[in-house]
């Protein structure tokens, strides 16, 4: 294990934490507000920190599966903590923990809050706290390596570690060309996100913040009713654009690259959408009662879709208030979660179609035990180790989802909103059901339920094997 | 002309016979001086010792004054290279023989680049006959002809089939179809039919017919069989997955049952969408457990020919309605083969001799002679030419009653204007017909030789 490596890295983290807070720290310039000060210590304390790790010579600078999967999960906690620090100086979020939490909710686009009411925050904590979503959606050390050009160029390892899906490859030979092009992309949709937001008369501060909040399919609102008081021209362009931003980021380099029959025929895109247009269909017949028309129920159907499958959790209405039927569909697409290489979270549909296609060649082996099957997914074999992988992605999801939810039933909540603030936090939806529904937060849960919980959003986040790993004795043994 | 044969396996032996017998000068390259010896024993050819892709043994061959190489080693390499040097060295014209599944698709667009004349696959040529028995599963064999318009058939009659005991003029009147019976086997003998000939069952006959006429008459002769849906193939090599591919586009099922384990693997990841069992085809238990007596087809690819004609046999007997289909690599007793009940029999080698043999003989003519195909129907005594009116002769607009044709020749149909028609003795060739000739002579490459006088 190459401690020294893995400590400067992840000084390098705190120095990039260091110069993204600058940027709250000019909103609140700009709109002068004094918790702005909040920010001082925070990046002071980061580059205090930061910059003698940043400084360490590693005498080798070899990045191994090992050491990048270390480094990518202790930066997200660094990061969370020290991103948390604003708001507990600024005494906005008074506990350390709700800080931690939310902040920790904020990088791994998680958007659950223990905030009872959002728009008491100042404006430059609303803008961190959104623009969190933002640097996270992507990866952060993907984003700093590209830019340092660390690790001699080689961060695969890193890149696997931070993005999401069950198999990463890289669509252009340079990892850093690779990099820097799904930055490029992940920038320019955001962009493109907030002048159709303007379009629609929204306040620039509020269409900066949202847009950050969709691109990073995050879904922390600056008001505490979320979506629903703006105009339904904005809704339907924030549902898009959580579907834009939840499908891979590949397909936007075949659509650039004119490869337009590769994005047709991709299988886990056409899942994706074939299970959201059910979803919207199935959700509409059971609560178009509740709407004035089917068009609003549509509307509203497919914007919460839409939020939940691409784990932002922006709404619209109180979708606690629906039919059970609607609330289990919505509970299901927590779990299946967005495209892999998007930003967004869940199990990933194409882990899902791995999944359904290797039962399918199980059951396909009961009836003709000598039948040999490869497993393929876009005309492309599936590799045994990818499908295994998949398969214990799996066992440790379950694992880690049953702990979670047995160590927060202390705080003696309802099985429902334990069941679905697991659900939340680990497939990085936010919002939940019952107390945790759109309408009430994660505030009533004891500060250990906090930590599991922010536990499960980081596990969530870096899809669960590159934390596992923190917790392996293997991992800290010198040979 | 010269003709240079560069490995005479299995393939390059059959070709070295063929073109032997057309009086070509040939010259035969290969590694292996005992095998050179018997050929030279046994045919009026020059044989060098050595390797095809060597400078100094194509030179010993007079490359340079030869029409044609044709490259048919094992390895497509030493045969891609082999052209290449030739035609550096002079060689007019050079076909490679080249079977790797990998280079098939690049080998059209470097065909040019490498002054290839011709590349052959013989287990692709073999896969797309296949398909095309399976498309007509009463058929023993199937060739097409003027661009797939027009089919050359060969069909067993069963007993109690109307056909017996009718004669062949008898087709017209009776059973209202224009399927032009060409050659007709019974026992050992071949028989190029007159109208008064008496079909009897038992009888195979070879017909020509366009491919809505040839559906008709199967229907009229109550030989139609349900389409085939799915496919059981027993061992999986190169022509298995040529087959297989072609089969999976048209919607048919397709189960492949092959030996080696690794095989099975690089099948599963080529073919996703048909079933693989890793098992051994002569296992009956395994047939049995893979439901074959449900299979519409059972084809026997497997490289062992004895193997081949044993689950053949098995499949017969077990799946009495399903269209059986037998590979031989080498076995040259096809009289011992034809009595047993092993359904179509494939020849890989055939296949390929034929494609050359027809490339030769088009070689040999000026492009406005005209001849576009050739297909050999029974073994070797018995073929069926294609030709495309170029050039003015003089049999043209001669109606047949007045032409002179010689015995054992027939021309069978005549494809004008996209329509095709059995001629009678009032129809005569127009320029730019396409004519299929259907003779027992060999060797015509013009289409003035089916003439009595011109006989060669």
């Amino acid at each position: 294990m190459n401690v020294k490596y893995v400590l400067k890295l992840n000084g390098c983290i705190l120095l990039f934490d260091a110069v993204a807070m600058l940027l709250p720290v000019m909103v609140a310039l700009y709109y002068q507000e004094s918790s702005g000060v909040a920010f001082a210590p925070a990046i002071l304390l980061a580059i205090g920190i930061g910059l003698p790790l940043f400084l360490l010579k590693p005498k080798k600078r070899e990045l191994y599966a090992r050491e990048a999967l270390v480094t990518v999960s202790v930066a997200w906690f660094v990061m969370s903590l020290i991103g948390g620090l604003p708001f507990y100086f600024s005494h906005e979020i008074p506990s350390f923990i709700d800080c931690f939490f939310e902040t920790a909710s904020g990088f791994t686009t998680t958007g659950a809050t223990i905030l009872t009411d959002v728009e008491a925050l100042s404006r430059c904590m609303l803008f961190w706290r959104s623009f969190t979503h933002w640097i996270g959606g992507m990866g952060v050390l993907v984003f700093v390596m590209a830019i340092a050009s660390l690790a001699g160029g080689n961060n695969m390892h890193l890149i696997r570690a931070e993005s999401p899906g069950p198999k990463v490859e890289k669509i252009l030979p340079k990892a850093n060309t690779n990099s820097k092009l799904l930055y490029g992309m992940y920038i320019g949709l955001t962009f493109l996100q907030v002048v159709f937001l303007l379009f629609g008369d929204m306040p620039f501060f509020d269409a900066v913040t949202t847009a950050f909040g969709t691109a990073g399919t995050g879904g922390f609102g600056i008001k505490n009713t979320s979506m629903a008081e703006y105009s339904t021209y904005i809704q339907a362009v924030v549902t898009a654009f959580m579907l834009l931003f939840s499908i891979n980021f590949n397909m936007y380099f075949f659509i650039i690259a004119k490869r337009f029959s590769a994005v047709w025929k991709d299988e886990e895109l056409r899942l994706f959408f074939g299970i959201v247009a059910v979803a919207v269909v199935c959700i509409v017949i059971n609560n178009r009662g509740m709407f004035d028309s089917v068009g609003s129920a549509v509307h509203h159907t497919a914007f919460t879709v839409a939020s939940i499958i691409s784990t932002s959790g922006f709404t619209t209405v109180d979708f606690n208030a629906w039919p059970e039927f609607s609330k289990t569909i919505l509970v299901v697409l927590m779990f299946v979660g967005a495209c892999a290489g998007s930003t967004g979270g869940g199990i990933k549909v194409s882990r899902i179609l791995i999944m359904l296609k290797s039962l399918k060649k199980e059951f396909t082996a009961l009836v003709h035990p000598k039948s040999i099957k490869t497993i393929h997914m876009n005309g492309k074999r599936i590799d045994d180790e990818t499908t295994r992988r998949a398969t214990s992605f799996m066992i440790c999801y379950i694992g880690i989802f049953v702990l979670s939810m047995i160590i927060i039933a202390f705080d003696n909540m309802s099985l429902e909103t334990n069941l679905t603030a697991v659900a939340a936090t680990l497939n990085n939806v936010g919002p939940g059901l019952s107390a945790v529904g759109p309408t009430g937060n994660y505030a009533g849960f004891s500060p250990l339920s906090k930590l599991v919980l922010t536990f499960d959003m980081i596990c969530g986040r870096l899809e669960l094997f590159p934390v596992m790993i923190l917790l392996l004795p293997q991992t800290w043994k010198k040979y | 002309m010269k003709i240079i044969i560069v490995g005479c396996g299995k393939v390059g032996t059959t070709l070295v016979r063929e073109l032997a017998a057309e009086n070509h000068s040939i010259v035969v390259i290969d590694t292996d001086a005992e095998k050179l010896e018997e050929i030279g024993n046994m045919l009026d050819v020059m044989c060098v010792e050595g390797q095809g892709e060597s400078v100094s043994v194509l030179r010993d061959a007079e490359v340079e004054s030869c029409d044609l190489l044709i490259a048919m080693t094992k390895s497509d390499e030493i045969n891609l290279l082999s052209c290449l040097l030739a035609k550096k060295l002079g060689a007019k014209n050079t076909i490679a023989r080249v079977r790797n599944p990998i280079y098939a698709e690049g080998i059209n667009l470097i065909k040019d680049d490498l002054g290839l004349s011709l590349a052959i696959n013989p287990e692709l040529a073999a896969a797309n006959e296949i398909s095309r028995l399976l498309r007509f599963p009463t058929a023993i064999q199937v060739e097409t002809f003027a661009k797939g318009r027009v089919e050359i058939m060969k069909y067993a009659i069963p007993e109690g089939s109307i056909l017996h005991e009718l004669r062949i003029h008898q087709l017209r009147t009776n059973l209202k179809t224009t399927v032009f019976i060409c050659a007709v086997e019974r026992g050992n003998e071949v028989f190029v039919p007159t109208g008064d000939f008496i079909l009897r069952a038992g009888d195979v006959i070879s017909f020509v017919a366009p491919i809505k006429v040839a559906n008709d008459f199967f229907s009229k002769v109550g030989a139609v069989a349900s389409r085939i849906k799915n496919v059981v193939i027993l061992g999986g090599g190169r022509i298995t997955y040529y087959l297989t591919k072609k089969l999976l586009e048209s919607g048919i099922k397709v189960k492949i049952i092959e030996i080696d384990l690794n095989r099975c693997e690089e099948l599963s990841e080529l073919l996703p969408e048909a079933m693989i069992i890793h098992g051994d085809g002569t296992n009956n238990h395994l047939l049995h457990e893979e439901h074959i007596e449900n299979a519409d087809a059972v084809l026997s690819l497997t490289g062992v020919d004895e193997q081949n004609v044993l689950m053949s046999i098995y499949a017969s007997q077990q799946v009495p309605n399903a269209k059986v289909i037998t590979k031989i690599k080498h076995f040259d007793f096809d009289d011992v083969l034809k009595g047993m009940p092993i359904g179509s029999i494939v020849y890989p080698k055939h296949i390929t001799a034929d494609r050359i043999l027809q490339y030769v003989r088009v070689m040999q003519n000026s492009w406005e002679a005209g001849m576009e195909s050739l297909h050999r129907i029974v073994d070797d005594r018995v073929e069926a030419l294609e030709f495309r009116i170029r050039q003015n002769s003089l049999i043209l607009d001669v109606p047949f009653a007045d032409l002179d044709i010689g015995k054992g020749t027939l021309v069978a149909c005549i494809t004008r204007d996209g329509r095709t028609f059995t001629p009678t003795g009032k129809d005569s060739i127009q320029m730019g017909d396409t004519v299929i000739v259907v003779t027992t002579h060999k060797g015509i490459s013009r289409l003035e030789q089916i003439l009595e006088d011109e006989t060669v």
